[in-house]
């Protein structure tokens, strides 16, 4: 183990102004506050330090400097993350990757593009639509979550069932790695040489390097894209319905599911034309060539037609097919907006257990007396349900976090697992002991340890320690 | 499963090498030469569950891939990454390990792009679950994948959840007689319009564009292959002339615009030009045309085995490559040498 930081607070700034630019090292308090925490406000913790370098080479003498002296660091993109995945360490420097932003190549004809990790999700679909292409992966964070992030949690979006997670879309990225070395992952080709290190760093949370530059496939524009919104009396209807879109061999561009909360809140939000009274809300869009559309859309206007909507829309026009995903895409801050604040949970779950896993949140809602709306990536299985609560009422945040634990476990004793795409950083690293045992956990050790042997990267998240999760299920009475 | 741990277990504890063994299907292809003991999986088989309608399909790591494709074609369900099975015996723990994919590749995705979840035995004997059987998971890291191209050298693969997909309904095979550097041009620049392209390859001095659904209107006029299904069966199974003999067979895996590499090599593209096979030639050669067109080459099939079959990545890399092989596999017993003579 690396000694607890060797270096005084004043020195290391000192050391970091030699590196990086001095108006990007912050180590007051006050102009540190921003970076206090990520997307999840409730748990948060002021960095000792906070740097952006401007270059690769500077972020690799500051990682270089930082392990050298046995100080911990935090890699940050936007901070949209909700599992806490950002959060600072108080004896560490938080390393922000915002300032390398450059979309750095666009090759139209292998259709990829190279970019620095803070670029955004949403400035690289953007850079490349001139030349007919976009980037797969649409995180509802899109406009302000960066590349380096979604690569460290492996974030999907709306249109991932057909088009893939970040894993499926990102082809390289130079890392950095704990000791300052930079090295090159993956290739332009379809497949790595040796180890598939792609696979491993993606989803990897920050704790084994850090991205300093991605290159992303591009996929050509969808000639057209058209949505189908059907409301449903009950979610079992909508449920079943998904199911009969799977079955009848149809992979829609999206498949999305709210529930009558969501809806309502949403429809206040953006005006989107949902059905109000409906208890579910089905989107589901298919997208292609002309032809294409036209087929798969009279197939899902059938199949829709059979399962007893309450309301069934097609979008005629782009326009429109804006604003129906408009409703869906704001629906985190639409919820916010009818509560002073929401918890957002993330676990997956086999879809045929999908109205049973409902009916369970909805009891427990009723235990814990708070209530719930529900955002669904029906066509994956990656449930949204967001607890409503107050942080001013004492008791409350405890009680949230209590209740998110359960709905987690529930994901996995449904067969699912305790998050789809948020990751686990600080937030689910106790339940990660309801979905892995411990000769488990203890190679994952084994792997962070084949990376950062002196845990300096990311320390305490993603991987819980034995002893946690020894506690864990003693807490549980053994029941895992 | 119970006597391969005690086989592993001991086996760790003598620190003797295994050779992990399937179908035999892929011996002497992708991988060194390495010797040890033989550690054989095929009789752990079966499919576990299948769920068409959840698309996941779970199988232990012997089951033979003729097996798995016929359960899914009951169902109008397929393996969209057409692996081959090069002979009879192809498994699909056997198929992972060289995580190959057939011509569906660039669209249908690889095997390590459809992998759910695994069971795997590491080093230690220690039988683990990564991932599951959901579609999405990122709960610790994807070791699932990781074991997709690993060659066994990670650990025994036991059982395997991965997403299936309906099997497309038709296909479409345009075909016309084109140069390569022209072939390379035209599979691009299809491929970054929004047409249902599933398949894309160069043989001969012919282009071959397969399509799962309506055919672009301009093409509408083109050459249309008969008994097409046949043609990527042998292209998938290498069993086209340009596949026959003793010549070593290189892979090169490249971004898929590069230019025809080695200047009048015996050359066949497939993956919409990402995955070019060559004949003859060494690793330097090869690895030095691959790595200029931004990928990596391996001696497929042929050639001297026992020396490397593929480039070594640089320094840095390489030593976590052995860090990470260490980290499951610490006595060295997983097919050593297989990957890498160094490894
Ligand atoms: C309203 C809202 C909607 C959202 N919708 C979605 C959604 O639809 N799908 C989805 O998947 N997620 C969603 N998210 C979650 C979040 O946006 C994603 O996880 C996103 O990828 C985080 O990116 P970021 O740049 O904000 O990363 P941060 O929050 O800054 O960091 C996230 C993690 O990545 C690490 N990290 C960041 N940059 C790097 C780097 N360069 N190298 C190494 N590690 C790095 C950090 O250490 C941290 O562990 C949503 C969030 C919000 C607030």
């Amino acid at each position: 183990m690396a000694p607890a930081s060797a270096i005084d607070r004043g020195r290391l700034a000192e050391e970091l102004r030699r590196i990086v630019d001095p108006r990007f090292v912050i180590a007051d308090a006050e102009t540190a506050k921003p970076y206090e925490c990520d997307g999840l406000a409730i748990i948060s913790q002021q960095p000792m330090m906070v740097v952006l370098p401007g270059t690769v080479d500077e972020v690799r003498a500051v990682v270089r400097l930082c392990h050298r002296h046995g100080v911990k660091l935090v890699a940050r993109g936007a901070g949209t993350g909700l599992s806490a995945g950002a959060t600072p360490h108080p004896e560490g420097v938080l390393l922000s990757l915002a300032r390398l932003d450059r979309v750095l190549e666009l090759d139209k004809a292998a259709r990829t593009a190279r970019v620095q990790p803070g670029v955004t999700n949403l400035a690289i679909s953007q850079a490349a639509k001139p030349l007919g292409l976009y980037y797969g992966p649409d995180p509802s964070s899109q406009i302000a979550c960066t590349i380096g992030g979604n690569v460290a949690e492996n974030s999907g979006g709306v249109h991932c069932l057909k088009y893939g997670l970040t894993v499926h879309n990102v082809m390289a990225v130079e890392l950095v790695t704990v000791d300052g070395e930079l090295v090159s992952l993956g290739g332009l080709g379809l497949d790595s040489a040796g180890y598939d290190m792609m696979a491993l760093i993606t989803g990897s949370e920050g704790l084994l390097g850090i991205v300093v530059e991605a290159t992303v496939k591009l996929l050509p524009l969808p000639e057209v894209a058209q949505v189908v919104v059907a409301g449903y009396a009950t979610l079992r209807q909508a449920g079943d319905a998904v199911q009969q879109i799977i079955a009848e061999g149809i992979i829609p561009a999206g498949l999305e599911m709210m529930d009558g909360p969501a809806i309502r809140a949403a429809e206040a939000f953006a005006q989107a034309g949902y059905p109000t009274e409906a208890a579910a809300l089905l989107l589901c869009e298919v997208d292609g060539s002309r032809e294409e559309v036209a087929d798969q859309l009279a197939r899902v206007e059938a199949v829709m037609g059979r399962t007893a909507p309450i309301s069934l829309r097609v979008s005629r026009n782009e326009a429109e097919r804006q604003l129906l995903w408009k409703g869906r895409k704001s629906a985190f801050p639409a919820v916010g907006r009818i509560s002073p604040d929401y918890y957002c949970m993330d676990g997956t779950i086999p879809r045929a257990e999908l109205s049973n896993v409902l009916e369970h949140i909805a009891a427990l809602s009723e235990e814990y007396g708070l209530a719930v709306a529900n955002v669904f990536h029906a066509g994956d299985g990656n449930l949204h349900p967001l607890i409503l609560f107050d942080a001013g009422v004492p008791g409350q945040i405890e009680k949230t976090e209590e209740f998110g634990g359960r709905i987690l476990e529930l994901c996995v004793e449904a067969g699912g697992c305790i998050t789809g795409e948020h990751g686990v950083g600080l937030e689910k690293i106790r339940q990660m002991a309801a979905q892995f045992g411990d000769d488990e956990i203890t190679q994952f050790h084994a792997v962070k340890a084949a990376f950062d042997p002196a845990g300096t990267l990311n320390p305490g998240k993603g991987v819980p320690l034995l002893r946690q999760c020894q506690e864990y299920r003693a807490l549980r009475g053994g029941g895992f | 499963m119970r006597h391969i741990i005690d086989q592993i277990r001991t086996a760790a504890e003598a620190r003797r090498p295994l050779d992990i063994r399937g179908g035999g299907s892929k011996a002497g292809i992708l991988g060194r030469a390495a010797t040890g003991e033989a550690l054989d999986i095929t009789g752990h088989r079966g499919i576990v569950t299948y769920r068409p309608s959840e698309l996941v399909l779970t199988a232990r790591a012997g089951t033979p891939l003729t097996e798995i494709e016929a359960a899914l074609a009951e169902n109008d369900q397929a393996l969209s990454f057409e692996p081959p099975h090069f002979g009879t015996g192809a498994t699909l723990g056997g198929t992972l390990a060289c995580n190959l994919s057939g011509p569906a590749r660039p669209w249908g995705g690889s095997f390590r792009d459809m992998v759910l979840g695994v069971r795997l035995i590491n080093g230690k004997g220690e039988y683990l679950r990564f991932g599951g059987q959901v579609m999405k998971n990122v709960a610790g890291y994807d070791l699932s994948r990781l074991q997709a191209g690993a060659l066994g050298t990670l650990g025994v693969v036991g059982e395997i959840s991965l997403k299936v997909l309906p099997a497309p309904r038709s296909t479409l095979t345009l075909t016309e007689a084109v140069d390569q550097a022209g072939a390379i041009r035209r599979m691009n620049e299809l491929a970054g319009r929004p047409v249902p392209l599933s398949a894309a390859a160069w043989v001969d001095g012919r282009l071959y564009l397969r399509f799962s659904g309506p055919v672009p209107a301009e093409l509408a006029g083109g050459k249309v292959l008969d008994g097409s299904d046949a043609f990527w069966a042998d292209l998938r199974e290498q069993r086209l002339a340009f596949f026959a003999g003793d010549e070593p067979l290189w892979r090169l895996s490249v971004a898929s615009t590069a230019p025809p590499l080695l200047n009048g090599a015996a050359t066949l593209i497939d993956w919409g030009g990402s995955q070019r096979w060559i004949r003859g030639g060494d690793l330097a050669t090869m690895a030095a045309a691959a790595s200029a067109a931004g990928g990596h080459a391996t001696l497929f099939k042929g050639g001297d085995r026992t020396a490397e079959v593929r480039q070594s990545p640089p320094p840095a890399l390489a030593a976590l490559h052995q860090r990470l092989k260490a980290s499951f596999d610490p006595a060295g017993i997983f097919n050593p040498g297989r990957l890498y003579g160094w490894m």
